[in-house]
């Protein structure tokens, strides 16, 4: 029997763990990337990666940093990978450091540790601010090592379209898209892997890069595989207003000592430096004492909305608070945090050294994603998924610097049972029939040749502008079923004026309108499945709140929320969460975890 | 001109084979808004400023935050990214077109794959002996992680090598960007170990001794790396190795 092939979609930090992985055990891995895999979403990662190595004496351990993360999660999160990727924490920081990762050291020439949301340790490695793009690098490099080799061929500016599943419901392979010279392939393989990234783009302006449509997601969605936790959306608290891109501030920078404020009174028009600290309202201080300006990203998203909006004391009642960095020496912001500080500069003019920076909330990171098992196998055999495209390791909520941790070990765990898999297949990809392949290829070919032809009055880029105000304004920080309502209604209008739509570009090479219109379609299906499992879910578990229902509500909604695709839109299943570990308590951050106190009464997942 | 729209010329091509032409759009000006948001307003609607339909311009861009390197392009005759280039900054009316130094795709995308082929030449990784959980790695002072993480910040653009007179058509010079990453490889101490490798690399055709020392890389790197300093090491680096290999009479 031919020895297995794989394919990898998603050259970040997940689909690279893999590729080296698999590459690593002998085995042939072709690699699709939108993007040269060295600009990958993952670059823009700031503050760090967690792992509880204990540097600072602390008495930080694995089973800490899991509590924290599940606790964080809201206890949504099914409990043995959030311990397995916690346990594995401290070897994968190692393993970073081992492949050329400039992680900040200590005097003694040891890593360096600093503070992140949601929890009281020294837990997150950081190569200054900008960690993701050296853990992609020295990534990056590994499987260029690999290339060489000849293990690996990479596909870059080639698209994912759909999963190839044979009579038997497995997954044999898929369908690509070269974006440069427009031309379908089918790619056979015994394992594919998914690690394409979060949906962001959904939301339009958010921190996210450009190609996070959530395309894959979407397309495999619409052939059977499950989405989990759909409605579970980060938005982190501290963004950079723009036309483009609200752009990230890193978690890091409270990390290091800023601290969140608005003037007392809101029509203090004075610069923000000749407000006398006694006149200045640090409200997270204020409300969370416990953890102040750590408090996990959901609470510190609803608070500077509750600031700004409900009681108009945003600055100059603006929606913009001040992250302030200030008073901490200059030599210390530029070696730890320079690359943000450097971004801020950049783009707004001012240097945050000196004057405090004014941020707001923005769309960040999808919790949800295509749902796996423990070993990260989706419901269709074959295919898998990693990263922030899948759904396993953060609940209800993520903390800061857990994401660039679940990218490496889903890529991991991922090869692993991918291996395992294909090495147990009776039958192999290249014995299936190739009807199979192009039956597949057809079907994509019809939907070109269809977007291709489409004359309509509509504009793709407008359109997908008016889906993302509304999931903006409506499927965000507060959520109020009736707006929700109104917001599907929007999504099934936007679905009908799809129809609609004129291509503006009738070129054949190289035509990013033909290949975002397919996007705008596979966002607009994702959008339903975010929009209506939040409508459904009622009750207030982190990201997720409804001032309507805001508390958690064990009884009725531990449990993970599961979408399948039909013609009509998603329909919803739900299944327990496997909360074998720890039992779930009330979470509240204006005091220490112990002093939290026990869990309600009705705690048991149904 | 108007302050409520902003003037912009943009140099489009449809395909590597076809001519290239240029076109103008008067743009809405927005608040805070980068050449991105030009070529975003271009796709909603598509025309030019004397009124023609037109396509979208087709442009490579990711991040939108100067860290993945992706939009790259010629603003007004200099080479940088379209995200961090702000319009209050830029001379109006703004001229957009594509690098020079590397194959035309379409409109302002450029392949760019020849460099990362080049670090492949220059074996740009560190050769650790599996993924395995194998304990911590070489301990490193503030010093010394300092100075490397000053170059492991190339984004892997291609600034230092549209601005390089050495790089054209009559050469292989490698260009700035893999010279450097050879030095940060070879000052890790694990990287140490096959830096012989990377030196020789440096000493075929194409290698460092094109560098004809104009300088010009280190003033157009947006991320500010050391270049010119790190093809003075490697000069260095490969004179000592010439040196060592010539005595030892190998």
């Amino acid at each position: 029997m031919a020895k297995p092939v794989f394919i990898v979609v998603g050259g970040g930090l997940a689909g690279l763990m893999a590729t080296i992985r698999l590459a690593e055990a002998g085995f042939h891995v072709d690699l699709i990337s939108f993007v040269p895999v060295k600009r990958s979403h993952s670059v823009c990662a700031q503050g760090g990666i967690n792992g509880a190595v204990n540097v600072k004496g602390e008495g930080d351990s694995p089973w800490e940093h899991f509590d924290d993360s599940v606790y964080g999660g809201d206890f949504l999160a099914n409990q043995p990978p959030v311990k397995r990727m916690c346990d594995s924490a401290p070897g994968i920081i190692y393993l970073l450091d081992r492949m050329g990762v400039m992680f900040n050291r200590t005097a003694e020439g040891l890593l360096d540790f600093r503070r992140f949301g949601g929890t009281k340790h020294h837990r997150t490695a950081f190569a200054g601010a900008t960690t993701g793009q050296q853990m992609l690098y020295a990534l990056d490099e590994q499987v260029r090592r690999h290339e060489v080799e000849g293990l690996v061929k990479k596909y870059e500016f080639w698209e994912f379209l759909s999963a190839v599943i044979d009579g038997k419901g497995i997954c044999r392979g898929c369908v690509v898209l070269n974006q440069i010279d427009m031309t379908l392939h089918v790619m056979r393989a015994d394992g594919v892997l998914l690690a394409t990234g979060g949906p962001g783009v959904i939301f339009g302006r958010g921190t996210n890069s450009t190609t996070c449509t959530g395309t894959a997601a979407s397309a495999v969605y619409q052939q059977g595989v499950a989405y989990a936790n759909g409605e579970f959306i980060q938005v982190h608290p501290t963004a950079i207003p723009g036309t483009d891109k609200l752009r990230l501030m890193s978690e890091s920078a409270r990390g290091e000592g800023g601290r969140i404020w608005v003037p007392k009174d809101v029509k203090d028009k004075r610069a923000p430096k000749s407000i006398p600290s006694s006149e200045r309202w640090y409200f997270l201080e204020d409300w969370y004492p416990a953890y102040g300006n750590l408090v996990p990203r959901d609470i510190a998203s609803r608070a500077i909305y509750k600031v700004c909006r409900d009681m108009g004391m945003g600055i100059a009642g603006s929606d913009m608070v001040y992250l302030d960095l200030t008073h901490i020496p200059r030599a210390d912001l530029d070696r730890k945090l320079g690359g943000i500080l450097e971004i801020y500069e950049k783009f707004v003019g001012d240097d945050p050294r000196d004057e405090p920076m004014k941020i707001f909330p923005a769309y960040h990171y999808s919790m949800g994603g295509i749902w796996i098992d423990f070993d990260h196998m989706t419901n269709v055999p074959g295919l898998f998924a990693a990263g922030e495209c899948d759904y396993q390791y953060h609940g209800a909520n993520r903390l800061g610097a857990n994401s660039l941790l679940s990218c490496v070990i889903g890529g991991q765990v991922g090869a692993a049972t991918m291996i395992r898999f294909a090495t147990g297949l009776g039958k192999r990809s290249d014995t299936v029939p190739a009807a199979v392949f192009a039956a597949e290829r057809k079907r994509q070919e019809e939907i070109y040749t269809k977007i291709r032809a489409m004359e309509g009055k509509e504009n793709p880029f407008v359109l997908g502008e008016e889906l993302a105000e509304t999931m903006r304004n409506n499927v965000s920080i507060v959520r109020e079923n009736a707006r929700i309502k109104q917001t599907d209604t929007k999504l099934l209008e936007l679905m009908e004026r799809y129809r609609k739509l004129g291509v503006t570009d009738r070129g054949q090479w190289m035509n990013q309108s033909v290949v975002y219109i397919k996007h705008l379609w596979n966002m607009l299906e994702l959008a339903r499945v975010i929009a209506l499992g939040a409508l459904a879910r009622d009750e207030s578990r982190g990201a997720h709140y409804k001032p309507a229902f805001p508390e958690r509500d064990d009884a009725k909604w531990l449990k993970t929320t599961k979408a399948k695709w039909t013609a009509g839109g998603p329909a919803f299943t739900y299944e327990p969460v496997d909360i074998s570990l720890l039992p779930p308590r009330v979470r509240k951050y204006d005091v220490d975890k112990k002093a939290a106190g026990p869990a309600p009464a009705a705690t048991k997942a149904n | 001109m108007s302050d409520a729209t902003v003037k912009v010329r943009i140099k489009r091509q449809e395909s590597p084979t076809n001519p290239s032409r240029w076109e103008e759009f008067t743009l809405p000006r927005l608040p805070m808004m980068n050449v991105i948001t030009l070529l975003l307003e271009i796709q909603k609607k598509p025309v030019t400023a004397q009124g023609n339909p037109t396509s979208p311009v087709a442009w490579d861009s990711h991040c939108l935050e100067e860290v993945c390197g992706a939009c790259t392009m010629v603003i007004n005759g200099k080479v940088r990214q379209a995200c961090s280039a702000l319009v209050r900054s830029l001379t109006e009316p703004i001229s957009i077109q594509p690098m020079t130094k590397f194959p035309l795709v379409r409109d302002l995308v450029v392949d760019r794959s020849r460099m990362f082929e080049d670090l492949k030449r220059i074996r740009g990784w560190i050769p650790i002996q599996g993924t395995y959980d194998l304990g911590p790695g070489p301990r490193l002072n503030p010093t010394e992680q300092e100075a490397a993480y000053d170059l492991s910040r190339c984004m892997t653009c291609g600034c230092c090598l549209e601005v390089c007179p050495q790089i054209n058509p009559r050469s292989d010079f490698i260009g700035p960007a893999a010279i450097s990453q050879a030095r940060l490889f070879n000052a890790h101490p694990t990287g140490q170990s096959n830096a012989a490798e990377r030196i020789e690399a440096l000493m075929e055709p194409g290698g460092i001794s094109e560098c004809g020392n104009a300088q010009n890389c280190v003033r157009a790197c947006p991320k500010e790396i050391p270049l010119t300093t790190s093809i003075g090491e490697m000069g260095r680096q490969v004179t000592k190795h010439a040196l060592t290999t010539l005595l030892s009479g190998k």
